[in-house]
């Protein structure tokens, strides 16, 4: 039963055919014997919010999720459970308050089952910078599960929960859906409110869902959408219909294919997953349409410009006053500052505040911080512009197959993985991984759908028709 | 040699609303520490703020009062610096877009400018023990806080001490009348920072700036700024130079010393807080505010002088505390005799109500006290009964002025011919003053002769009429 999705449990739960405390039990084994560091905490209270759940279905309770146990990435706050954002500044913090994505979940009828390994504060693409311990890819151990939501991508894969919840800053849902094999959705910025959820840079950041399908993201998503009192940026009047065009055909169907990603996908290990793609979708309908986005050239510059910059700020809070760890060795106010920071920040976060007060201060803001948002101004309306000849936009999500562990030791190399990911975040639009066949090393590969600003729905009718469908073509 | 003082002035005052700045909570002073803060004011991971509407509409408020251009959109934007007070290690703050720009506000024969009102989150308070430990109150933290700069750049400028108090009282009565601050120094609800340069009489180019932060109390301002300009023309009468700094004032000492010097000044890396969308402002808005805006001072001042023919003292008198000025209003509403009702005010209301920092509440309704006031101006009450034993005895109570005229009988209500029959009485009583009056003519005398007749009617008779009855019934 662990490798069924939501829907499928939910609807076993609901005929009866299995009981939510059973399913959960089942998931709680299998998390203490995987040996894939997937998971920091299984919830003490599990058990006890599925026998409760049971209790209401029996009763005839009919939740959107009633009884499925769900994972959650380590940033989004439970009332009462640790949240620590893969970082030891945050090892003993237990949250004050339910976030508004876990609150929705419980109000369907959830179980919030445990909480998944990250890259501290978000802030990497293996979660090899979690502060606790490295999470291993489950479908080959020396390799990375992607990140920054290794951790729930790991555990949807690993079938150590029915789906999970990421959170994407750069590509931190996308790319390990990617390199697991699993649907990640990044869904409009401004679709699901971030209240309660650990800031990375909250002008990029988005929670979405990871599933082992199309269908159950597209569920998973009505869930968590709307606008929230508590969240000024969630759009308000949303149309949440994202199944409504699941099942259609890619007839007629405009995919718009950036140039210039054309020219930097050549040589990658992707390279054929794309051009199969590109086959796939006018085999079965769809038009390929040419569009430009120049300033996709210099998207990964401005990303690590403005993320770190929000971060730098968002972060300034873990300082050793209030909730957080404390430097022993701390005797005045500076030292509380100085050595808790620096005791209780990882390299990788570090590297992220420097750079983020850096391009911030005085004589540098203009240089650095405004260009890089006249950038994303730009990209912005090159996006909106292309989605005037075309539905979608088709690109890989990663460069390739899951990385070695330990293969990504420069920043630098890490920073280029985003390469294909990080322009959703800058330019606001939704945009899905899907996997799409397997690399040399039988790993997965993922494509990636963008779409218009509110138009989940097309992407979740093209991710539904290529998950169906691709079975069709040779070698994926 | 001559010098030009040129003064600034940050005004920051607390704005009047129901809630906080960017949640919910309560704004109210004195509540026991800690009690009045939500996750969003002490900075808990995953926190957001939302814009109180309010606050904005009062700082628009403020900005109509003082004729102000009102910004079409403004933007918040955070001031990021580390300091146990700021539970987010950033202020919410407006730098590039404020909400008021381009005001004045007259001083004397000068129109000064001002540059900005901006609105802003107030921080928490430090409280320190005996004990050497520092405990955080949070409850200030997300109080709405605007923050005015004059123009110093631009003329005429405040030049003294004296001017830079007027500029801050009338700032102060504008605030306090238009509902936006309740202002009271003492709860901290309004602080000015000030800074000050000097330059050679006439000269264009303006010296280097000295600030000083946060001085309480207007009394305090004017002997910091004498101060600061003694010491910055000592220092350049001896040929040296002024370093720009902030310093700090010293108030019971009466004098400043260097708090931080230009190299150590904070670079606060502002940047357009991504938590908040841009506030638009309409002009109906605006408009309605405007229409909102109940009389102000200068209007006030206006109408006492020209129509009541007050005098300018009298009118700044009453305009002083807005209650004692409110109770004007009412007084004058129901019996039209602003001169009398003033004089009234001045004298027997306010010496009561008079205390160090301002003025206690009146403690008795307009109408008891236009019926006093009304009954004396008649000649149906002497002035001294209406005082001691009316004004006094009702005074904080709820006893109706008129029951206890009656009652303690005080109304002038004896008829003429009693009256003759009484001065007869006191005439034959006296029959060796009345002679000695008859050839000396001294008023002493008559004054005595008065006093008795009063006396014997226990006050119920008008001295004015019985002086002219002791006259008339001496000359026979």
């Amino acid at each position: 039963m662990r490798e069924l999705g939501v829907i499928e449990l939910r609807e076993k739960i609901k005929a009866g055919e299995i009981r939510s405390v059973d399913i959960t039990q089942e998931y709680i084994q299998a998390i203490k014997q995987s040996k894939t560091n997937a998971i920091i905490e299984i919830f003490a209270d599990a058990i006890e919010q599925a026998q409760e759940i049971d209790k209401k279905i029996q009763q005839g309770y009919t939740g959107k999720l009633a009884g499925v146990p769900i994972i959650i990435k380590d940033n989004i706050l439970v009332e009462g459970k640790h949240a620590s954002a893969g970082s030891l500044f945050l090892k003993d913090y237990i949250a004050q308050y339910t976030s508004t994505v876990a609150q929705k979940l419980l109000d369907e009828g959830a179980v919030i089952l445990a909480r998944a390994n990250m890259d501290e504060f978000a802030m990497g693409s293996g979660t090899e910078h979690s502060a606790y311990f490295k999470t291993y890819n489950p479908l080959d151990t020396t390799r990375v599960p992607g990140g920054s939501s290794g951790g729930s991508a790991a555990a949807v894969i690993e079938n150590l929960c029915a789906a999970a919840l990421g959170t994407d800053t750069g590509g931190s849902i996308r790319q390990p859906s990617s390199y697991c094999g699993v649907v990640g959705m990044k869904p409009t910025y401004g679709r699901v409110s971030r209240y309660g959820v650990v800031a990375f840079a909250s002008s990029l950041d988005q929670v979405g869902p990871i599933t082992k399908n199309v269908q159950d993201n597209a569920l998973l998503l009505e869930v968590l959408s709307g606008t929230d009192i508590h969240d000024e940026t969630t759009a308000r009047n949303q149309v949440i219909d994202f199944s409504s065009r699941i099942g259609k055909s890619l007839q007629g169907l405009k995919v718009g294919i950036v140039q210039s990603v054309d020219a930097m996908v050549q040589g990658l290990d992707v390279e054929s997953h794309y051009e199969k793609m590109k086959e796939f979708l006018q085999q079965h309908g769809a038009t390929l349409v040419d569009v430009q986005i120049p300033h996709l050239q210099l998207v990964l510059p401005a990303y690590y410009i403005i993320a770190p910059a929000e971060a730098a700020s968002n972060l300034a809070r873990f300082d050793g006053v209030k909730y957080t760890s404390r430097s022993q060795s701390a005797q005045t106010l500076n030292e509380i500052y100085t050595l808790s920071r620096t005791e209780f920040f990882g390299d990788e976060v570090k590297r992220r505040i420097m750079l983020g007060n850096y391009v911030l201060s005085s004589g540098y803001f203009d240089a650095y911080y405004n260009k890089a948002r006249s950038v994303q101004a730009q990209l912005r309306e090159e996006y909106i512009k292309a989605f005037q000849s075309c539905d979608v936009i088709l690109m890989p999500t990663a460069k390739g197959e899951a990385y070695k562990i330990g293969g990504k030791a420069n920043p630098l190399d890490a920073y280029k993985e985003d390469i294909f990911t990080v322009s959703a975040n800058i330019a606001g639009l939704p945009a899905i991984s899907i996997p799409f066949g397997v690399g040399n090393h039988k790993l997965p590969i993922g494509m990636q759908f963008l779409a218009p600003h509110f138009e989940e729905k097309t992407l979740y009718q093209v991710a539904s028709y290529v998950e169906k469908h691709k079975e069709d073509i040779h070698g994926v | 040699m001559e010098y030009d003082v040129v003064i600034g002035l940050e005004v920051h005052a607390e704005l009047k609303t129901q809630s906080k700045c960017f949640c919910s909570c309560a704004n109210s002073f004195g509540q026991e520490p800690n009690t009045t803060c939500c996750p969003v004011c002490v900075g808990l991971p995953g926190a957001l703020p939302v814009l109180n509407k309010k606050a904005v509409e009062q700082t628009i408020r403020a900005g109509v009062a003082l004729g102000f251009e009102i910004n079409k959109t403004a933007i918040f934007e955070r001031k990021n610096y580390f300091y146990p007070d700021l539970a987010k290690a950033y202020q919410i703050s407006q730098l590039v877009k404020p909400i008021c720009i381009n005001g004045h506000l007259r001083v004397g024969e000068k129109d000064i400018p001002i540059n900005r009102i901006h609105l802003e989150e107030d921080a928490g308070k430090l409280v320190h023990g005996t004990d050497g430990k520092t405990l955080i109150d949070y409850n200030r933290a997300g109080v709405p806080l605007i923050e005015l700069v004059t123009d110093a750049l631009k003329e005429p400028h405040i030049e003294t001490a004296n001017e830079a108090v007027e500029f801050l009282e009338k700032l102060r009565q504008i605030y306090i009348y238009a509902g936006i601050s309740d202002c009271m120094q003492e709860r901290g609800q309004m602080r000015a920072d000030v800074n000050i340069s000097l330059k050679p009489k006439g000269s264009k180019q303006f010296g280097t700036k000295v600030e000083m932060k946060n001085i309480m109390g207007f009394r305090s301002v004017k002997r910091a700024i004498e101060y600061e300009i003694a010491r910055q023309k000592e220092i350049l009468e001896d040929g040296g130079v002024i370093e720009q700094e902030t310093r700090k004032w010293d108030n019971e000492k009466g004098i400043n010393f260097t708090l931080r010097t230009k190299e150590n000044a904070q670079d606060y890396r502002y940047f357009p807080d991504p938590d908040l969308l841009a506030v638009q402002i309409s002009e109906e808005e605006v408009e309605q505010i405007k229409k909102s805006i109940p009389i102000l001072p200068s209007q006030y001042k206006h109408t006492y002088m020209q129509e009541y023919a007050l005098s300018e003292y009298e009118a700044d008198v009453l305009l002083q505390f807005k209650h004692v000025n409110d109770f004007f209003n009412a007084c004058v509403a129901i019996y039209p005799n602003p001169k009398s009702l003033c004089n009234w005010i001045l004298t027997d209301i306010l010496t009561k109500i008079k205390t160090e920092s301002g003025a206690g509440p009146i403690l008795i309704s307009a109408q008891d006290f236009v019926w006093l006031v009304q009954n004396v101006d008649n000649k149906k009450i002497n002035k001294i009964n209406a005082k001691e034993d009316v004004l006094e005895e009702i005074w904080g109570t709820s006893k109706s002025a008129e029951e206890v005229a009656k009652k303690k009988n005080i109304m002038i209500d004896i008829n003429d011919q009693a009256l003759d029959g009484i001065i007869q009485e006191v005439l034959k009583v006296h029959i060796a003053v009345v002679e000695q009056f008859k050839t000396e003519n001294d008023p002493k005398i008559l004054n005595f002769l008065v006093g008795q007749v009063m006396k014997t009617t226990r006050g119920k008779a008008n001295a004015s009429v019985v002086m002219e009855k002791i006259k008339k019934f001496t000359q026979k």
